[in-house]
């Protein structure tokens, strides 16, 4: 055990072990580094993945440790990054690519959602795409255009993908050793915003919670409050400043958007009778539309209000200089929570 | 002719006389060519010949299929027998094939029963052969995208260290493909064991091959930094001998080719098309004097490595496979309603799991219900 805060022990022979206060940046790094320790097949590609450690340093020092064969700077093409690490793991590699940013997704997509989604459906289940696409998504960093964008609908609609987003550096690390581990494409969604928020991490532990499943981080009794990704830390401290006015605030980290934890999320709003969904992503015909949709079915008689979603507006993601307006804070939440108690 | 073109744009137009590497003639004469030679025994060429005879046959079954609403659609192979079959034929055991989704002939080579192809385009399947079994992956239907899946392949086959290569098919329409070009550069820089084989014939659908390109497709290579040849796709001795050493570079640590077959898509583009409105007769005409299959059944005759017996035996094996394979589409049962959610996730999924439940229970509601 070590009591190191910026990172955690490295044993003499270059594995790192232990409880430690991890950036989730670094929870990552390590979750990689684990990962492809454990299995000779696991490639890490994309662009400046490698001598740089990617713009986020995300991927930093892994080319040093396991070689150019393993952690690969490829050419500037996102749909090559993903078309050819579909053939790698047709060969048997289980390849974990790094799309920049969110908006760079888009070339990317058809071979996505055309190819890595259907492929085993296609071969009538003889095909494994065991590929980890890794997103870092969401704004809040003051970038320019294309680089705050939260593009996790395109891909939950999609069938044959499952598409997750860690929240904290403790299911940062886990996550993406099981969405590695996992035989099926996984769209791995990372908030970038989030990426310098620092937490014990217990990097010998085994993870509490399957990939498929979401947790309540915050239990409460007076409304469900459903985020993923970046959204989660804000709707923590929405439900603390809501502690203040004497109003119990559940969260739930859904972890998982495809597959959804339907189970955590309908026991959840039974019990409060109402929930307000909030998502950086534009509301409309957004996650929280399918949503609200679910749980209007099953927590029909149980509803005291109306579900409400708190997003993204049906624009184009603004200039930097705009954006505490449109991306969901604190008062857009309690705002939302108000008024699911005006019914 | 393109009357913004460039002057001197002529002397390198998509039409200009090919540089052809070419080992028989339309009219069935062997010729030399001076870095390219294939000796094969009478058994062989006479092996090539019942390939390129067969696989026409189980094209015209198919078509005939489509025609009788046995299949939805069909993409014709008919012309491109000879690119198919040489290149196809070039393969080791431990290659590794990507095919559009008109390589039948290769499909042939690779030992897929054909009755798979035809499910395909009647529908009970997306694919449904096992790539590993046969060294041929699964018909990709969006254009180009599998030559990055080809490159992607030979980048593990590097990684293994294993004597293979991967050769990857796609047409004169796929080149303009932005995936087409990636993996251009991709093969290119990591050195790649890929053959790019490019069946150039000269119609995406409607449009020629000028609407593609101003040079030649096999002069591209040169601008990624790799070797592009042309050959006479209608010539199965070339495609073959083409192919065999392209391959034989690519295991051999000298990275990827590409191979431009200069062919002819003698029929529609699949059966939902009508080529009159767009191309005129005369074309087809002329190029049916280079028919791949009529020049071997020449060589064969002309050098008496073959009689009318043998051509009268192969006949005859074609109308037997061709009756074979439409009983057994017309056998090809519906899959179960519920196959539907089969084989999308390797794991089990949680939204899957349940809308299968709640189709079963509604299916099984009419049950007893005349």
């Amino acid at each position: 055990m070590t009591t190191m805060t910026t990172g955690a022990s490295r044993t003499a022979g270059g594995r790192s072990g232990g409880a430690a206060t991890l950036t989730l940046v670094r929870a990552i790094n390590e979750g990689l580094r684990r990962a492809m320790e454990e299995d000779p097949k696991v490639l890490v590609m994309g662009e400046d993945v490698g001598k740089l450690g990617g713009v986020f340093r995300v991927t930093d020092g892994l080319q040093k440790d396991f070689g150019e064969d393993r952690v690969i700077d490829t050419p500037l093409a996102e749909s090559g990054i993903i078309g050819t690490a579909i053939g790698l793991a047709l060969r048997g590699y289980r390849p974990v690519c790094e799309i920049q940013f969110d908006g760079f997704v888009f070339p990317a997509a058809d071979q996505i959602i055309t190819q890595l989604a259907k492929m085993r459906m296609r071969s009538l289940g003889a095909l494994r795409l065991p590929v980890v696409v890794r997103i870092p998504f969401g704004g809040g960093i003051g970038a320019v255009e294309h680089h705050s964008e939260s593009p996790e609908v395109h891909f939950t609609h999609t069938g044959g993908l499952r598409v997750v987003a860690c929240s904290n550096p403790a299911d940062g690390y886990h996550m993406i050793r099981q969405a590695i581990r996992c035989e099926d494409p996984v769209i791995f969604f990372e908030p970038k915003r989030r990426y310098w928020d620092k937490a014990p991490v217990d990097l010998d532990a085994d993870p509490d919670l399957p990939l498929d499943k979401g947790r309540v981080v915050r239990p409460g009794t007076d409304v469900t409050l459903l985020a993923y990704g970046p959204m989660v830390r804000t709707c923590l401290e929405a439900a603390v400043a809501a502690e203040e006015d004497g109003r119990s605030l559940e969260v739930i980290d859904l972890r998982s958007l495809s597959p959804l934890d339907t189970e955590l999320v309908v026991e959840s709003v039974r019990r409060t009778g109402r929930c307000v969904v909030v998502h950086e992503a534009p509301v409309f015909s957004g996650y929280g539309a399918e949503l609200a949709a679910r749980i209007t079915e099953q927590c029909f008689y149980h509803l005291e209000a109306p579900v409400l979603r708190v997003g993204g507006f049906s624009t184009p993601y603004p200039p930097s200089r705009l954006e505490d307006h449109y991306l969901p804070d604190l008062d857009r939440v309690l705002d939302a929570v108000d008024r699911t108690f005006a019914y | 002719m393109n009357t913004n073109a460039p002057v001197g744009a002529e002397t390198y137009g998509a039409a200009a006389p090919p540089e052809l590497v070419q080992l028989l003639t339309p009219e069935g004469e062997r010729v030399e060519h001076p870095d390219y030679d294939i000796d094969l025994t009478p058994e062989q060429v006479r092996s090539l010949y019942r390939d390129l005879v067969l696989v026409r046959r189980i094209d015209l079954e198919a078509v005939a299929l489509q025609r009788q609403g046995e299949l939805g659609i069909w993409a014709s192979l008919l012309g491109q027998e000879a690119a198919q079959i040489g290149s196809g034929r070039a393969l080791s055991d431990q290659d590794m094939v990507f095919p559009t989704y008109r390589e039948h002939g290769v499909a042939w080579c690779r030992n897929v029963d054909p009755i798979k192809l035809l499910g395909l385009f009647r529908g009970v399947s997306h694919g449904g052969w096992d790539p590993a079994e046969h060294n041929f992956h699964l018909y990709t239907i969006v254009i180009g995208s599998q030559t990055l899946h080809a490159v992607g392949y030979a980048m593990g086959i590097q990684r293994d260290g294993a004597e293979a290569a991967a050769i990857v098919y796609f047409g004169d329409g796929a080149t303009s493909q932005g995936d087409v070009n990636e993996s251009f550069i991709w093969a290119a820089v990591n050195n790649a064991p890929v053959v790019f084989f490019c069946q150039n014939n000269q119609w995406a659908i409607s449009e020629p091959l000028e609407k593609q390109s101003r040079i030649p497709l096999y002069r591209r290579a040169s601008g990624f930094g790799f070797p592009g040849i042309r050959v006479d796709g209608n010539d199965v001795f070339a495609c073959l001998a083409v192919t065999r050493e392209a391959l034989r570079n690519a295991r051999e640590g000298q990275g990827p080719t590409l191979i431009e077959a200069y062919t002819y898509r003698m029929g529609a583009h699949t059966t939902s098309d009508d080529p009159t409105r767009y191309r005129v007769e005369s074309e087809l005409e002329a190029w049916k004097l280079k028919d791949p299959i009529e020049r071997v059944k020449a060589y064969l005759f002309k050098n008496e490595l073959a009689d009318q017996e043998f051509f009268e035996a192969i006949d005859l094996e074609a109308d037997e496979l061709g009756k074979d394979l439409r009983r057994r589409c017309l056998e090809l049962p519906d899959p179960d309603p519920l196959a539907i959610f089969e084989n999308v996730y390797a794991e089990p999924h949680a939204l899957l799991q349940e809308e299968r439940e709640q189709f079963a229970a509604y299916l099984a509601s009419f049950e007893g219900v005349a």
